[in-house]
Parts: C-alpha cells; structure tokens; sequence
C-alpha cells in the first residue's frame, strides 16, 4: 500500500438495548461462523478442559507425592492418566492453537474471515463434541459388560490393551469415537487454513511476505491432514475390532499389536510438531516486536519449518525402540530424528539473531518467550539424548521421558501460549491484562515449571517408570517425587493467577486501543476489538511489516526486502 | 560396545569436563561402584548392554552439554546485553534482516554433530542388538502376564515364576543369559536398568535380549510397559549366582513338589482343598493333579523370597492374607479371592509352606 494509513474502522459500542438478551447473545454465539467468535470459542473451551486435566495431574502427583500412598486406588490413577494425557493433547492443546491460528490468521493475512466460515464452525463443534463425548464416559463407559468408567487404557491406548478381553465396558468406546470426532474436526480445520491462507492474502501479500505466524500454521495444517487420518484409519479398525469381530489388534486371533503403534505414532509424533509449530509462531510474532528488529533469517525461518514438517514425518518410530525392531530400523529411525534437531536448532539461533542487537523491552509477552527459548532449547537437548536408540532402551518410558515432553509441552508450547495471551489479549478484548498479576502468573509459574519437571528427569535416571500408581520405597525416588509434587502447587496457584487475571482485566482493565505494543503486523492496524468484518478497507501490502512502512516512511522496509 | 577408548583427545577432555560439572549430580545417582544409592540406577551398570549404554549415555550428555552451555550462554548474553536501557533515545535499533554465513554456519556445524553422534549410536546398537549367541549360554523363555513373570528354562525343563535365577558372568568365561520375551496377554516390558535397556514383550511378536551380570546380588526393576490395573506392581527380581549356587538352585527347581505326602495331616488335609479347589485351574504344582497356567507355577513357592509378584515378602502371615484377599496387597490383580472356611485358609497355608 502507498505509505498512507490504513483506515481503522471506529470500535463499535451498542447501547444496553441493542445488545439483546443474553438468550440472542447466547443464540449469536452459538450459531456464529465469524472466525474470531470461533477462535475465542476455541480458547475458552480449551481453558476449561485446561483446569479440568489440571487438576487430573494434581490427583496424580498427591497419589505420587509419597511412595505406597492410598490416595487413590490403581484403577482411579489410571484413568487419571489416561485422561490428562488425552485430555491435554485433543482437547487442550490442539483447539487452544486452532483458536489463536482462527483468530489470527485472517486478521494477519488482511482476510475479512476463513475461506470455509460454516465449516469453521462444523469443526469447532465436532472438537467440542469430542471432547464432551470423552468426559461422558464417566457416567457412560460402564455399559452392558460393567468395568471402566472413564478410559484406562493410557493416551496411546496400546493393543490389545484395548481389545474387548482387556478393556470391558465402554470406557475404551467413548475414548476412540471422542477422538474420531474431533479429528473429524480437525481435518476441517486444517483445510480451512491451508485454504484462508493460500487464497485470502490481501494484495501484495506474496508468499514471501505473509508474517510468519501464517507460513508456520500453513505448514501445521498441511501436517495435520497428513497425520490425522492414519490416526483415525486405527480407530475405525478398534472399532471394527471391538465390535465387528475383526482382527486387526486382536493378537489371540493372529492380529498384530505393533500395527496399532505404527499407526498411533505415525499421528502422534508429527502431532507433537503440529502442536509445537505454532508455538514457534507466536514467539516469532512477539520476539521481534519486542526486540525492535526484523526477525532474523527470514526465508531459513519458513525453510525449517517446512523442512522440520516433512522430516517429523519420518520419526515416529523413535517412540518405539524397545519393541524389537532389527538394528537398521533403529538406526534409521536415529538418524531422522537427530536429523530434525538441525532445523529446529536454526530456529533457535535465528530467534537469538532476532534479539541480537534489538532493544529488548521485557512485557509479560517476551518474558514468556524468553522462557520458552531456554525452556526449549534444554527440551530439544533432552530430545536428542533419547534419540540415541540405547539410552532410550534405558530411558524410554521413564520418568525421564515423562519429563522430556512435558519440558517440550508446558515449558515450551505452554509458555509461547501464556505469551499470546498477554501479546493478543489486549486485541481480542480491548483490555491490557494486568501487569502485577501478570508478573506473579509468571515468576509462580517458572519456580513450579522447574520444581516439578527438573527434579522429574532424575526418576527416570534412577529406574521409575511411568504410568505406576505407586512405587516401592529404598530406590532413592522419594525426594524426587515428593519435590516433583511440590512444584504443582506453585504451578496451580500461578495458573488461578492467570484465570483470575483474563476474567479481571476483562471488565476492570486499561483500554489497550489499536497498537498497544508499536507492532507491525496487519491485525494491529484495525481496532480492538476488531469489528465483524476486520477492516474498513482490505489493505494493502508491500512487506513483511505493513505498519513498520507506515511508521517509518523513510526507511521501509520494501526497500530491502 | 568397545567405543570411547577416546583416542580422541577432544572427546576425552569434554568427558571429563561434564565428569567435573556433573559430579555432585552423577555421584547422587550413581554413587560409589557396587554401591549405588539407588538399586535401579541406569548410571551403575554391572553387564555388558547396560554397560554400553551407560558409556554412550555419557558421550551423548556431554556433548548435548556442551550445546546446551553454548546456546544458553548466547541466549542470556543477547537477553542482557541488548535489553532496552533506562537512558534509550527511543529510536528503533538498527534493522538487520539475516546473514547467510551466519546460516550456512548454524546448519553445517548441528549437521556434523548429527552425524558424529548418529555413528556413536549405531555402533552401540549393532553392539547390543547383534551379539551372538555364545555356545554355553543360558536360556530363559520369560512370559509377561498380568501381573506377573512366568520364567521357563527350556535347556532344563522346569518353570518357575517371579524371581529370575541365572549364573554370574565371568567376563574371560562368558556365560550370558539369553532371553527370549514372549506375552501372554498384554504389553509388558522387561527393564532391569543395571543389568540392559528394557525390551518389550508382545503378543504374537517374540523379542530377545540378553545380559551378563559381572556380580553376584540381587537386582531389581519392574514393567517397564503399561499393561493393566496392577503395571505398578509387576516388579522384577533378578538373583544372580555363583555357577555352582545356580546349578544346585536348577537341580532343586526340576524336583517335583509333593513326591511325599506331607508328614502332618493339617497339611495333607490342606492339599485335598487345594485340589478339590479353583487353585488348580490357574496354578501348577508338579507331581500333582495341579497343572493349571494361567497363574504361577507354585511348585516351589518356598524357595521364593516374595510372593504377588515381588509386593510383599513370602512369609505364612503374608501368604494367608494373599489367599483369603488378593486385594489387600494388589487391588484388580486377577487372583480371585477365595471363599474359604478359616480352618481351609489354615490348613491351605500350611500345604502351600511344605512346597520347598
């Protein structure tokens, strides 16, 4: 666009009467498809299953606290972990990132909503059944047989763990439909984006110049319909098995366990970079607005990316290397994952290029980045030691594992997500969040972070597995877990912070206006929150950082790109 | 494995570095040799697997260290350095957009460390994973169920349950045990951390591994793979012996139980409930109508230090509460509990105590 402003459209404030009742607010909501009222709708729902998984670990980490500790009976903890995990990952983490990248995407793009807005809201629905479908089983999953109530089958639900012999009732039902539900939702989403994104760029947004937000959830979508489908392939076949007399799983009648382990993991490792790349979005929106700098490396920042999605493709079977697979298979599988450390690591070394020589103010926003960074990078490091086939036959499926991807999950998406919080909220509501509290959310936040899954790593070092719902005493695991269990209160208590602060700031905060934090990308450029339609005019681009030109005219940045 | 003699004085030096940064950490895990603070230490190896893999662990840790110190270091500089100072003019910083030596340099030198630790690990696992069989190896056939271990050793044609028996191994005279992993019901994983890495045991999909244990003990782990309500209470119990320890413990485990009628007659009265009894569908006593194989082979009960799996030791008190209420010590383990008169449970308990 030429260096003239981009018109914002006035914020739009209804008298009392013409908001209608809250049943015509309900009903607005309900049967909305504007992408941002989905988004948020995305978000809240995931919050809420947030708090729910939250406080299924902490039922865990109080049965662990102690070693023989009768909390809860071993049937109770194993549902609990099998919740939590399910939980966390379907319905948590995946629609928390589809409701940002809603939200976001067409805001940043200059898009006036997602290509598909009715199948935008078919998927939010689908996710959301799922989800409600999963916590049904614990009044539902007892069916006929009697047995389970909730799922207890653990998140990877392993044959023929979950064959009719082994698994009564229906919990291991409500389990498979939940999430071939909300896979079904999924799918939908990542067709909406690859769609939003390839075909609703505002003019002169090549694809060079899209921020990088939309070129990371490009490529996660682009993963997501690749790695759904397998998983919900090995539901449907669970199914035909529990209920059909098939045999895929069923190993007393010739099936094969370690098919279901390919499938699961064929989803669940690239699972693992759909949910970790759009964290790398966001800290690659926030590191640079904070630092004051264009990000570093732009087209090797979009070069690893897709290079970290086609070679995530190709790991999976690193979570399976203790089910006897002939040493070439391990070595290969070695190789690949070590292999997709590299793009990874530039990501890392060009944040780091980002912040060199930048002024760096430290918001809430970046300081949850900065978390992230280091949180991640020693992620990454423990990533690459259980990549090494041997050391994973020692530490896979120890506590040291459990630590590794919750290190990857809390202290690395988890982090890069409470900062969009801070950095996107002011847009999404109009209301700056409260720094004090913000600053309590984060400090209490990383003193339990570390408390709790630094001190998890020695566990696995000392010979605990995971999934035990009580361990023997005189191994030396009892100050671990106790130590373990401490930081979660720390943890619980910074995320009632956080609650207590979106809901606060919601009525009581400071008015953000349009471009609270001197930012570059479209989606600051209309007001706060923005109107049904985003802009009064669709803009125009010429670079990367539309608003730094308008800001800077004479030193734009089209000149150089 | 014989890698990291450390011909390469670069590697030996940053060994030794991590050894000095690492040693309060290193010393609290694996403390003294022989005497680890923790019985299920993967940092105090006493086999050839476990021993690999501890020397590669070491490699891998220091050189993701050495990363890890360099990085960080940049992160915390660039995070200082250039943070925004109270005496800012407020203009923006000057606008860098990339380097592309800065790239090439970042990608080339993560790829070379790939590569070199990519070789490390193949190593090791051809080392492990394709050792052969020696002539004079012991041979166990273990059978995961839930919630317990069945252990047979075919060269010798007995059963037993729950606690492994296998001979020390000299390392000028190896005699290594060779197991092969076989499921009769679910996943499980057999991971005894100071003896190798753990190895799955599937159904319909036999595994092998093998071990050498350099010292005589007992040595502990637990499935490593969960498989049902009572996962945590699958524990493993691994005696290794002097040769002639073991081959006199072999000789009593191929004996049938019960060749003589027990002396007392509580006793006799207590194997006539235990035959006219459900017992005898899961469990097998040699020499008996007994032969069931869905629970453990009790034929030589006593000989075992547990019972239940390694949950609680095998004394009369604990071994009574297990037959009148599995629950009290494995709450969902699939050992019925039996409706038994307390006179039934007496005399049962009294049988079971002459099975030697």
């Amino acid at each position: 666009m030429s260096s003239d402003a981009i018109p914002i459209p006035s914020s739009i404030r209804l008298s009392k009467e013409a908001e209608g009742t809250w049943l015509e607010t309900l009903h607005s909501w309900v049967t909305t498809v504007d992408h941002k009222k989905l988004g948020l709708m995305y978000i809240g729902y995931a919050l809420l299953f947030l708090v729910i998984a939250g406080i299924e670990a902490i039922i865990m980490r109080i049965q662990l606290a102690v070693p023989h500790a009768h909390f809860v009976s071993p049937q109770v903890f194993n549902r609990m972990f099998t919740m939590h995990g399910t939980t966390m990952i379907f319905f948590v983490a995946m629609p928390i990132l589809f409701g940002f990248a809603n939200y976001l995407v067409p805001l940043m793009i200059g898009a006036r909503d997602m290509a598909f807005p009715r199948l935008n809201a078919w998927s939010f629905w689908m996710t959301a059944f799922g989800g409600l479908l999963l916590y049904f089983s614990l009044i539902g999953g007892d069916g006929l047989y009697g047995a389970g109530s909730a799922p207890d089958v653990g998140w990877w639900a392993y044959a023929p763990l979950t064959s009719p012999a082994f698994s009564k009732g229906h919990s291991t039902d409500f389990w498979t439909i939940a999430l071939l539900v909300s896979g079904f939702g999924s799918i939908g989403t990542a067709i909406n984006i690859l769609a939003t994104i390839i075909s609703m760029r505002c003019r002169g947004m090549t694809l060079g110049k899209m921020p990088l937000l939309a070129w990371l959830n490009l490529v996660m979508s682009g993963m997501v319909l690749l790695a759904i489908g397998p998983l919900t392939a090995a539901q449907m076949m669970l199914m035909i098995d529990r209920y059909l007399g098939g045999h895929f799983f069923d190993t007393q009648a010739g099936g094969s366990a370690t098919i279901w382990m390919h499938f699961f993991w064929i989803f669940g490792h690239p699972e693992v970079y759909i949910l970790i790349i759009p964290a790398f979005a966001f800290v690659s929106e926030i590191v640079p607005v904070f630092s004051r700098k264009a990000i570093f490396g732009y087209p090797v920042m979009v070069a690893a990316t897709v290079g970290i999605g086609f070679v995530s493709m190709s790991v999976w079977a690193h979570h399976m290397f203790t089910i006897g697979m002939a040493s070439y298979s391990n070595a290969f599988f070695v190789l690949t994952t070590m292999a997709v450390g590299v793009p990874t690591g530039i990501k890392i070394f060009n944040w780091i290029g980002t912040m060199w020589g930048g002024k760096i103010r430290y918001g809430l926003p970046m300081l949850f980045c900065l978390g992230f960074l280091f949180q991640f990078l020693i992620a990454g490091l423990t990533g690459i030691i259980l990549s090494a086939a041997p050391v994973d036959w020692q530490l896979g499926n120890s506590y040291f594992v459990v630590a590794h991807f919750h290190y990857v999950i809390v202290g690395g998406i988890l982090f890069a997500l409470f900062g969009a919080f801070y950095y996107w909220y002011p847009k999404m509501t109009g209301k700056m969040l409260d720094e004090t509290l913000g600053k309590w959310h984060f400090w209490l936040f990383l003193i339990g972070f570390h408390l709790t899954f630094d001190f998890m790593h020695i566990p696995g070092f000392l010979g605990m597995p995971r999934r035990i719902y009580t361990y023997e005493p005189g191994r030396s695991w009892e100050i671990w877990n106790l130590i373990v269990t401490l930081g979660m209160v720390f943890q619980a208590a910074a995320v009632l912070c956080f609650v207590v602060n979106l809901v606060r700031s919601y009525f009581r905060g400071v008015p953000a206006g349009n471009d609270p934090w001197d930012a570059w990308t479209l989606e600051w450029a209309t007001s706060s929150p923005p109107p049904a339609y985003n802009f009064a005019v669709i803009p125009e681009v010429k670079s990367r950082r539309p608003l730094w030109d308008i800001k800077h005219p004479e030193d734009p940045d089209w000149k150089y790109e | 494995m014989q890698a990291h003699k450390s011909n390469n004085p670069n590697v030996r030096r940053a060994l030794q570095v991590f050894a000095v940064l690492f040693w309060p950490v290193t010393a609290a895990l694996a403390g003294p040799p022989g005497q680890p603070s923790s019985s299920t230490s993967v940092f105090a190896p006493l086999s050839t697997p476990a021993n690999s893999i501890f020397r590669l662990s070491l490699f891998v840790l220091a050189v993701t260290a050495a990363i890890f110190v360099v990085v960080a270091s940049l992160l915390v500089y660039s995070a200082i350095k250039f943070r925004k100072r109270a005496n800012d003019d407020g203009r923006e910083p000057p606008q860098v957009y990339g380097s592309n030596q800065l790239e090439l340099a970042w990608t080339v030198i993560p790829v070379l460390i790939v590569v070199v630790l990519f070789l490390t690990t193949a190593r090791v696992i051809h080392g492990v994973q394709d050792a052969r069989q020696p002539p004079g190896a012991i041979e166990v056939t273990v059978v995961g169920h839930q919630f317990w271990w069945e252990y047979r050793y075919p060269q010798y044609g007995f059963v037993t349950a729950n606690e492994l028996h296998v001979p020390v191994s000299d390392p000028q005279h190896p005699t290594p045990t060779f197991l092969t992993l076989l499921s009769a019901d679910t996943d499980h994983s057999f991971w005894l951390p100071r003896l190798a890495g753990k190895t799955d045991l599937i159904p319909n999909h036999p595994n092998h591994m093998w071990i050498d244990p350099h010292q005589t003990g007992l040595y502990l782990g637990q499935c490593a793979q969960y498989c049902g309500t009572q996962h945590a209470k699958m524990l493993l119990r691994v005696y290794v012996e002097p040769r002639a320890d073991f081959d006199h413990w072999v000789h009593a485990q191929r004996q049938p139980a019960g060749t003589n009628d027990p002396a007392d007659a509580s006793a006799a009265e207590g194997r006539r409930v235990f035959e006219s009894t459900a017992c005898i569908n899961c469990h097998e006593v040699a020499g008996t109508v007994a032969n069931g194989r869905f629970g453990p082979d009790l034929t030589h009960l006593m000989t075992r230090d547990t019972i239940a799996s390694g949950a609680v030791p095998n004394t009369p008190e604990n071994l009574r509460i297990w037959i009148q209420n599995p629950d009290a010590f494995k709450p969902g383990s699939l050992m019925p509990a039996m409706n038994l008169s307390d006179q039934d449970f007496d005399r049962l308990t009294t049988y079971l105590l002459t099975l030697h």
